[in-house]
């Protein structure tokens, strides 16, 4: 059932017809005019800019999540708490409100919009989630090692390199991991963010495209092929867990 | 010089200071001036005309009420194959839960608006007209997933030995779920609740998509007045819904706590 509307695109994706409904063949056009140039080319750079800004974002949401995890942690009582507290703003709030708030923000300092703001609109949201995966690995964590590290006489960034890193990495990957497809798969806040410059990224080629009038022929190929990778995706995930419980 | 820079950044504690500029500046500077435009006018006057205008315009408040109605119906109806739903996976041994939870999280995984204009494609295909129950069919498709998963979570991590004792105590089927395993799960609704009510709330998407536009939410009104650079009554109604959605989520914690209270001393 829920599958219903994802099936009826992706059987479609292979004819040419207008309306959905009119089987007129089977046929491979629709793909080719998709990665072909021309009216596409807008495509192709959404999709682009989709994976930067993710990976962008992700990336460095990962970095100063884990940083901000680790401070957080040795923080005192109260203060942990505060922080915490307002970590857990941008999660919690809907992702409307998220947007105006960064919009209104970008506005006010009259910082044109455009990848920048994007990019930081991204990260703003996406290291809660990475401080929230990385934190449990810290408490699971024997703080000694960190201390016995230094009494040897590592400097504090070498033990942290050495000694804290490989035990938060597994919390890290997952945060990466979490940030990147948080990142990718937003969009208003991207549409807030994005100023009038003719950025786009995937989400927001999407809703141009559909405002002018539902799903084209021409998204049914693209959506079968986020399906299908999406599918392989989590059919490799899911091999490998198995694998590793044998 | 150095050495004192050295030791402060020793300090693990102080590491937490980018972060906690960071957030400053991008999470909480932000939400003080939403509320900051929502009380001013253009000219930056101080006026409380924006909530003003909330009130007067029937259609505003019409739209917001529709919106909490629609809701609230989602909720419900999410609920009501959701819980049903969470139960049976968790009755089922490891090995088929496990794929069936996959094939459950697959279409979130799919880009949020290709899954609403598959939606539309679907509706299309069988030729239903869109509006009203195309709605709510978006909004379950896209949200019943987050009532199911909180409660899959607790009735996975309910222990089963409460349930035998309920059993040993001599309960029927019946007694043994209203009595012991609904009330235990409570947690679980509560999230799965949150979850999707908060969010259909907000989001205009759907709305707009699976309706062509011809059903407003509130979110949808929030979306536009930002957009025509009303930013200031935009504002106001997102504080709007900011106090809904902080007393929703007060309710619903208060809720929770009574139920753990009455349903976890068995």
């Amino acid at each position: 059932m829920l599958y219903a509307p994802i099936i009826v695109i992706v059987v479609f994706s292979f004819t040419e017809a207008k309306v959905l409904g009119n089987w007129t063949g089977f046929s491979f056009k629709l793909y080719a005019s998709l990665f072909q140039g021309g009216v596409h080319h807008s495509l192709t750079s959404a999709l682009w800019n989709t994976l930067i800004i993710g990976l962008v974002a992700a990336l460095v949401s990962m970095l100063l999540g884990t940083v901000a995890a680790i401070g957080i942690y040795n923080l005192k009582t109260r203060a942990r708490n505060a922080v915490q507290l307002v970590n857990s703003i941008p999660i919690l709030n809907p992702d409307i409100i998220t947007a105006i708030s960064l919009f209104l923000l970008f506005v006010s300092l009259q910082i044109s919009q455009g990848y920048t703001t994007v990019i930081l609109a991204h990260i703003t949201f996406c290291t809660p989630y990475v401080v929230l995966s990385v934190y449990p690995r810290l408490r699971r964590m024997n703080e000694n090692l960190y201390e016995a590290a230094l009494d040897l006489g590592a400097t504090p960034f070498y033990a942290l390199r050495k000694v804290m890193l490989p035990e938060l990495r597994p919390g890290m990957i997952s945060g990466f991991i979490l940030a990147f497809t948080l990142s990718i798969d937003d969009f208003v806040v991207t549409l807030f963010t994005i100023g009038n410059e003719g950025l786009e990224t995937l989400s927001t080629y999407i809703y141009a495209d559909a405002r002018k009038g539902g799903l084209t022929p021409e998204l049914r190929p693209l959506s079968a092929i986020i399906f299908i990778t999406v599918l392989v995706l989590l059919l490799v995930i899911n091999q490998r867990a198995a694998k590793k419980r044998l | 010089m150095k050495k004192n820079l050295w030791s402060f950044a020793g300090k693990r504690r102080n590491w937490s200071i980018p972060y906690i500029l960071f957030l400053g500046f991008f999470v909480l500077v932000p939400l003080i001036l939403i509320v900051y435009y929502a009380f001013t006018n253009n000219s930056g006057g101080f006026t409380t005309e924006n909530f003003r205008k909330f009130w007067m315009q029937p259609e505003a408040m019409h739209t917001f009420i529709y919106s909490v109605g629609v809701a609230l119906i989602t909720t419900i109806i999410c609920l009501l194959v959701g819980y049903p739903a969470a139960f049976i996976l968790s009755r089922m041994d490891s090995h088929k839960s496990r794929i069936i939870v996959l094939l459950f999280i697959l279409p979130m995984w799919v880009n949020f608006l290709i899954r609403t204009l598959a939606t539309v494609a679907l509706f299309d295909f069988l030729g239903l007209p869109l509006g009203e129950g195309s709605l709510y069919f978006g909004m379950v498709y896209n949200f019943l997933p987050f009532m199911i998963y909180p409660i899959y979570n607790i009735l996975q991590k309910t222990d089963r030995n409460l349930i035998e004792a309920a059993q040993d105590l001599g309960a029927n089927p019946r007694q043994v779920f209203f009595k012991t395993i609904l009330p235990l799960s409570y947690p679980g609704i509560s999230s799965g609740i949150m979850m999707v009510f908060m969010p259909v709330i907000s989001t205009f998407a759907i709305a707009e998509l699976l309706t062509i536009n011809n059903i407003k939410l509130f979110g949808t009104t929030l979306q536009e007045n930002i957009y025509n650079g009303m930013w200031n009554y935009g504002a106001a109604l997102s504080v709007i819904m900011l106090l809904l959605i902080g007393l929703t989520s007060l309710l619903n914690s208060q809720g929770s706590a009574k139920a753990a209270e009455e349903g976890g001393l068995i």
